[in-house]
């Protein structure tokens, strides 16, 4: 069974349509990379998934358990989404890490107000997740005390201590300058090689190309292209797709 | 004269601090009541708290003063304050926090949309409820944006309890004057300036080791 499943979704702002008629499925332990244009979607459909945005229609399936159906209006209160959020994880552009806390207790919060584990444990694993970073030697330290890539870490670590069942990235390297970049990338890789399940909104092609198992291309709302990464930018079907990719 | 003229002072300004700490008791925590009803969803709340917020911050203190104390009497026909130096000094009271409430509240909205959408978002995708989002999260960074003007209002709420003399309430200032009368020497209304000066110093210096404390994160 497909780890996600997105059917028939749709989204518009005002007259605007952003999501037409969005389909996908991916399976655990895949990375799917979303590439397009700006405006073209993929932040919508990313914050769709992560309920903060509500779509107008469709059906969003998490291990086949419908997490979200328009048709079906007890999916949409604000209690039920609250808990099913949590098998998505999401890291955002602008890192967003709370800045009266340590990178370490960034980290704990949330297991911490969950309170389904014991402090011991929240801890060992949140410092297991700094070390993953390669943060070990930065638990201590405020966000502001820290690079535009480290807080993007401990911000990858901090949506990891949950535990979700997906990871989602909204362009997690464009606040970053391009030597920051590189050790943001490093570290998805190697959360890729381990088989963790991630949606990566991003405008980096060649790692795009490089760390994923799918690519889907969207273009004014829709996805116009969906394949390995060989196949989307080696050997693209459609015209856009074409351009996009022969204009990297 | 000197110790006279002192102890006199001093006790008028335990008048003073009286009305000083008891606004900023009530004022604080209705402050933000009102804060959240000028940011509320529904219109019905929101426009007529706006509107309070207009009136108050559209007119001098010393009108509202003079309006709270006597309005009840001539507009209802019944002094709810009574005659005595409680009902005056309630009445200061009531007009001060009402009056400091709607500044507060305005400073509170300033502070509260201040804080970055992505804050709540992060909490709200770390599965997060509502209050837990406010209170672990936004609180503090509001605080700490706060002090700055709070702290300019708290300094001006010093030296507007002088205003309570309008309706006969005992204060520094009061005491002084009546030196002009009584011994016909007016260096004692110069001299009630010192106490301000000290207490609002002591205040300053207060709230800068509250911006420090709260320094260690941006």
């Amino acid at each position: 069974m497909s780890i996600l499943e997105v059917k028939n979704l749709s989204k518009k702002f005002e007259n605007t349509e952003v999501l037409n008629d969005i389909n996908f499925t991916m399976e655990e332990g895949e990375t799917v990379s979303i590439i397009g244009s700006s405006g073209s979607g993929k932040t919508t459909l990313l914050r769709c998934l992560n309920f903060l945005e509500t779509p107008d229609t469709g059906i969003i399936s998490v291990k086949g358990d419908v997490l979200l159906d328009s048709d079906d209006p007890s999916t949409l209160s604000e209690n039920n989404i609250r808990h099913k959020r949590q098998h998505f994880g999401l890291v955002f552009q602008q890192f967003n890490l709370f800045p009266q806390y340590t990178a370490l207790e960034n980290i704990m919060l949330a297991p911490r107000l969950k309170g389904e584990s014991s402090e011991a444990e929240i801890r060992e694993r949140a410092l297991k997740l700094l070390d993953l970073m390669g943060l070990s030697d930065r638990s201590e330290n405020y966000p502001h005390q820290l690079s535009g890539g480290q807080q993007q870490r401990v911000a990858i670590a901090r949506a990891l201590a949950l535990q979700p069942d997906i990871l989602c990235f909204d362009e997690p390297t464009s606040a970053l300058d391009p030597e920051l970049t590189g050790e943001v990338l490093k570290v998805i890789k190697r959360l890729a090689m381990k088989k963790t399940t991630m949606i990566i909104v991003t405008h980096e092609m060649a790692f795009a190309r490089d760390v994923s198992d799918q690519i889907l291309f969207m273009d004014s709302g829709i996805i116009l292209e969906r394949g390995t990464p060989d196949k989307v930018f080696g050997n693209p079907e459609n015209e856009r797709t074409k351009q996009f990719v022969q204009a990297i | 004269m000197f110790l006279t003229v002192t102890l006199s002072l001093l006790e008028g300004f335990l008048g003073t601090l009286e009305l000083f700490a008891l606004t900023l008791i009530l004022a604080l925590p209705l402050g933000l009541l009102i804060c959240f009803g000028s940011m509320s969803v529904s219109a019905l709340i929101k426009y007529p708290v706006k509107f309070i917020i207009w009136v108050i911050r559209g007119t001098p203190l010393m009108l509202q003063l003079i309006i709270i104390y006597y309005g009840p009497g001539i507009f209802l026909g019944n002094n709810v304050w009574g005659s005595g130096d409680t009902g005056r000094f309630l009445a200061a009271l009531t007009a001060f926090v009402i009056n400091y409430a709607c500044y507060f509240s305005e400073i509170y909205r300033g502070g509260i949309q201040s804080i970055p959408v992505g804050q709540y978002e992060a909490g709200k995708v770390l599965g997060m409820t509502d209050r837990q989002i406010f209170f672990k999260v936004v609180l503090l960074q509001v605080i700490k944006r706060i002090v700055p003007p709070m702290s300019n209002e708290i300094i001006t709420l010093v030296k507007d309890t002088s205003l309570a003399r309008v309706i006969a309430v005992y204060e520094i200032i009061w005491n002084g004057q009546a030196f002009i009368k009584s011994a016909g020497i007016i260096w004692p209304l110069f001299y009630t300036g010192v106490f301000y000066l000290v207490f609002s110093g002591l205040l300053t210096w207060l709230f800068g080791l509250i911006e420090k404390k709260l320094s260690y994160f941006r």
